[in-house]
């Protein structure tokens, strides 16, 4: 309520200085859901990358490898790892159970004779690279669009924001649908590259370019913006060189913006990466994520349903991190954003 | 008014231009593979090929191909499906639509109404316990992935509690045809909705909150609070009125994309016989013609709603009227 | 009560807002009274919280961080602490506010008509129509060309002259025996300035209602004010009649704001005065007279606030003996302070 009487809004960023970004820093640090979010999402990379070594030393099992035959010891009574199944029609396999305790099957089995929790850690890995590498396409090429539209104006603009106002009218799932059956059925070749049909690349490339105009659009709306502000048109004033201009007074304030949007898009990348794997047209085996891994516990949803549940909450509690952490960035990045007037 | 609305009709008409364009890229201009092989299906016989690359012009010019695509689409409407010998694609679609149309609009009721009334409790409360409670909800929807969440629900009102008193009314996974048994229909849908609407709650709510929080401090409302009318007034007639132009915008965008595809994975986890079912079997059999379809249909409702927001735009701002 | 009693009675009116640097005081305890169909000016600079002091008397000082301390009684009535549902009774009825920036004071989504009428029936039981019937009137009689039509306009469609015309015929919707008006001119052209000054000065005289005036702009003060406050760093530093303090100002921080006017007559100065320095952060105010770091004439007995005395109704709060004044004001006619 003190910006009543001394009215200053936060000029934008002349240059990059340290004042802004340290108060940026400070506010975010005494955002404690925030840095507890941040503290969840490490403890989330870490045991995914850790997935390997539990393989090897707790779950002593290869998660890629189906075990139908094989046999597990549980208090000294010897089990096999499929059983056949008592509900229904006694057709079908039941995997085993959760064992609840550290050591193979620690969550149970798949339809494969799989150990779920090794599973779930390596499906945390190519559910986070995906999420993550998608990202950092989505926003590279998205800045840079939105930076060129909005910095140079004129025909490139416009040509420019009419393919991002046609592929942001595509609704996101069936420009992924489209793009991932054409895609995956056949490797393809492109130049000098050629893209297996199982490679990760696929999502990531299709996840990166389908939110490309939601982050691009609002990027070249604020370089727009940004180009009609008094510092800039001083600088031009000043006969600065656009090159200078363009770095010193439009990508510092664009960098912000950008940042904001980490967070919110790596959420909406691990969720697109999920249903897309969950249709089968995401992940494809005999790699995992999180999604083909419900997927996977599709079938056993009534009998063994820690293998749909497990990967499912693993999202959820990813995904919310993420939210909770880009709230968090928002508020101290974005003064905009804060409400006014406390 | 008249010229606004032609001129957003125009434009309308040249992004769906724009979406067909780039769906029949995708399909049929993508570097590297035979578009012939993928239209026929799966291991496909040499005739089936050289029948599909005449019946798709595909040794003809990229111009004529998409002529021939749209006028089977929507002219004869004939395309066939190859993987499902001969079925036509589209009245397969066009059966769907109510199917979808029973989902999302249902969804939709709930989603504005719940939307609504977390948004405003939680600006009218902010910074009080109820509204960081509200806040963590929604945040926990837009946190939850619909296709899991479905699975979850199934599991509790399927199998876990489907004995007890809670859920014994839960009907087997499927769609009854609201004029065939309507209470069925609803009783069938009652789960879907709440699924596919807990996103939206959690995004709606969020956005009319902060919306909300800032109309709150604009000078409008202080003079409408100077005119010593309620604050209740002052938050519903003032605050709320102004948020709603977002709101609106939302809904028709996020309608638009949910009957055109987006509520697929509701759909195939409830095992409701929808366009987004119809497009998850395509993609099991990799059924090209069908998936094809239900893009270019599914796009026609994303425009359509957006010119539906548009028009109701116009009437609930007035500042639209007046420009252009 | 009586008829001659004062209208609005401030005493020891205080609201600070908490912050992060403390408790920051924009208004520090000021006293003052208005009496009926009395115009009064309240003179300042920005932040010298005559805004405040306006927010108060109209209980719209909501942030969760201020206080407000004192008492404001309207005819009687004290507003401090009062519940919203009595504050509803009084504000938009008795008491009503025209607001500086006419651009954004209106709610763009309705039309004039009914947010004029929305504050008639939110304190007279009367039919829509008759509501709609009075705000066509009320349009007309703040000088709105074709109410008719602008009655169903929406705001976006009326010329920033034209929204505050019709602010004002909102805020004179219920006859309200005090209209406060918080720098109404400001953000106007110069000639609809003038032209919104000589309503606010008839509307005193058709419905009898008291303003007070709130500016920065001397001026407008000269045009249509009985009485002028002068406010400096949340405090009154003079008070009196418009010609006494005119004619006699007593504080050096009014000489300051007269010598940077151009004089209406006798030969034009080279150069206007302009009052050394910047006026003080709130939450950093000096010690004792809080002018004291910009004044010409500090001395040690400035180190104490002075109270605010004099005769004649017309009084002023500076530890100058009053004689050295008369002096003094003619030496501050020539000074020239470099700017």
């Amino acid at each position: 309520m003190v910006n009543v009487i001394a009215d200053q809004p936060a000029a934008p960023v002349r240059q990059a200085a340290a004042g802004p970004w340290r108060t940026a820093w400070r506010k975010l640090k005494a955002d404690r859901s925030a840095i507890a979010a941040f503290g969840v999402l490490v403890v989330i990379v870490i045991a995914s990358l850790a997935a390997p070594l539990y393989a090897q030393y707790i779950a002593h099992t290869d998660p890629f490898v189906t075990n139908l035959n094989g046999e597990i010891v549980i208090d000294g009574v010897t089990q096999p790892v499929l059983q056949a199944s008592t509900e229904g029609l006694g057709l079908g396999m039941t995997p085993i159970g959760p064992t609840w305790r550290i050591g193979p099957y620690l969550l149970g089995a798949d339809n494969q004779g799989r150990d779920v929790a090794a599973r779930l850690l390596y499906g945390g890995r190519d559910s986070l690279l995906i999420s993550g590498a998608a990202a950092v396409l989505c926003l590279v090429l998205a800045t840079f669009l939105g930076v060129v539209s909005g910095f140079f104006g004129g025909i490139v603009d416009v040509g420019l924001s009419r393919i991002l106002d046609v592929l942001w009218a595509f609704p996101v799932f069936l420009l992924a649908i489209s793009l991932s059956i054409v895609l995956i059925a056949q490797s393809i070749q492109i130049g000098p590259f050629e893209i297996r049909s199982g490679s990760l690349w696929l999502p990531i490339f299709i996840i990166g370019i389908v939110y490309m105009p939601y982050v691009a659009r609002p990027i070249r709306g604020h370089v727009l913006t940004l180009m009609q502000a008094e510092f800039v048109t001083a600088a031009i004033g000043l006969g600065a060189s656009p090159w200078r201009i363009l770095l010193r007074d439009i990508m510092p304030n664009v960098v912000t913006r950008i940042i904001v949007f980490v967070p919110l898009i790596l959420a909406l990348n691990m969720m697109t990466e999920s249903s897309l794997s969950f249709l089968s047209i995401g992940v494809q085996p005999p790699d995992a994520s999180w999604g083909t891994i419900i997927q996977d516990g599709q079938g056993l949803l009534y009998s063994r349903p820690i293998v749909a549940l497990a990967p499912g909450l693993a999202i959820v509690i990813t995904v919310l991190a993420l939210n909770i952490l880009g709230d968090g960035v928002r508020d101290a990045l974005d003064p905009k954003s804060s409400p006014r007037g406390i | 008014m008249l010229a606004a609305m032609s001129f957003r009709l125009g434009q309308m008409v040249l992004v769906m231009f724009g979406i067909s364009v780039v769906a029949f890229l995708i399909f049929f201009a993508t570097p590297g593979a035979d578009p012939s092989a993928r239209i026929a299906g799966r291991n496909a016989s040499q005739e089936t090929l050289v029948q599909v690359r005449h019946d798709f012009g595909l040794d003809r010019p990229l111009p004529v191909q998409y002529g021939l695509m749209m006028n089977r689409l929507f002219v004869s409407r004939d395309l066939t499906s190859f993987v499902n010998r001969g079925q036509r694609v589209i009245p397969a679609v066009t059966g769907a639509i109510p199917v979808t149309l029973s989902l999302v609009g249902g969804a939709a009721v709930l989603w504005v109404l719940g939307g609504l009334i977390v948004g405003v409790i939680a600006g009218a409360t902010r910074g009080t316990f109820i509204d960081r409670a509200l806040m963590i909800l929604s945040l926990i929807g837009v946190s939850v992935p619909v296709f899991w969440l479905g699975e979850v629900a199934n599991l509790l009102t399927q199998s876990r509690w489907h004995d007890t008193w809670l859920f014994s009314w839960v009907p087997p996974l499927g769609y009854i045809p609201l004029t065939q048994d309507p209470w069925g229909w609803f009783k069938a849908l009652v789960i879907p909705w709440f699924t596919l609407a807990t996103l939206y709650v959690g995004l709606y709510g969020r956005v009319l909150r902060a919306s909300l929080i800032e109309m709150m401090q604009e000078d409008f409302i202080r003079t409408a609070r100077a005119k010593g009318i309620g604050e209740r007034r002052v938050l519903l007639h003032h605050g709320l009125r102004t948020s709603l132009v977002a709101f609106v915008t939302m809904f028709g965008l996020d309608f638009g994309a949910l009957v055109g595809g987006g509520a697929l994975l509701t759909e195939v986890v409830f095992g409701l016989q929808g366009v987004g079912k119809l497009t998850y079997e395509a993609l099991q059999t990799l059924d090209l013609p069908m998936i094809l379809a239900t893009v270019i249909y599914a796009s026609f409702f994303v425009v359509m709603a957006n010119f539906v927001v548009d028009v109701v735009f116009v009437f609930i701002d007035p500042r639209a009227r007046d420009v252009r | 009560m009586s008829v001659n009693a004062p209208l609005l009675v401030v005493e020891g009116l205080t609201v600070s807002f908490r912050s992060d640097a403390g408790l920051v005081r924009a208004v520090a305890g000021v006293s003052f009274a208005v009496e009926q169909r009395e115009i009064v000016g309240v003179v300042g600079e920005s932040g010298s919280g005559k805004s405040q002091t306006l927010l108060a008397i109209m209980g719209l000082i909501d942030s969760p961080n201020a206080v407000v301390s004192g008492s404001i009684r309207f005819m009687g009535q004290e507003l401090v602490g009062l519940n919203r549902r009595a504050l509803d009774a009084i504000r938009g009825r008795q008491i009503a506010m025209i607001f500086q920036d006419p651009m954004s004071a209106l709610t763009p989504v309705h039309t004039i008509g009914n947010q004029i009428g929305e504050q008639v029936r939110a304190h007279e039981k009367v039919s829509a129509r008759a509501a709609r019937a009075r705000a066509v009137q009320l349009l007309d009689a703040v000088g709105i060309a074709n109410p008719d039509r602008v009655v169903d306009g929406y705001p976006h469609q009326l010329s920033g002259g034209m929204r505050q015309r019709a602010v004002i015929a909102m805020a004179l919707s219920c006859n309200p025996a005090l209209l406060v008006a918080d720098e109404p001119t400001t953000a106007l052209d110069v000639t609809v300035q003038a032209q919104i000054l000589e309503l606010i000065g008839r509307l005193r005289d058709q419905f009898g209602s008291a303003v007070i005036l709130v500016t920065h702009d001397l001026g407008v003060v000269a045009q249509v004010t009985d009485r002028v406050m002068v406010m400096y760093g949340g405090r009154f530093v003079e008070e009196g009649r418009k010609g006494s303090v005119f004619r006699t100002p007593l504080h050096p921080y009014t000489w300051g704001l007269f010598g940077s006017i151009p004089p209406m007559d006798g030969e034009r100065p080279a150069r206007l005065a302009a009052i050394p320095g910047a006026p003080p952060s709130l939450s950093n105010l000096p010690k004792g007279c809080a002018f004291g770091p910009r004044c010409a004439f500090r001395h040690d007995a400035c180190i104490v606030q002075p109270p605010l005395v004099g005769g004649n109704g017309h009084r002023a709060a500076c530890a100058l003996p009053e004689t050295s004044r008369k002096f003094h004001i003619r030496e501050v006619a020539s000074i020239e302070t470099p700017v």
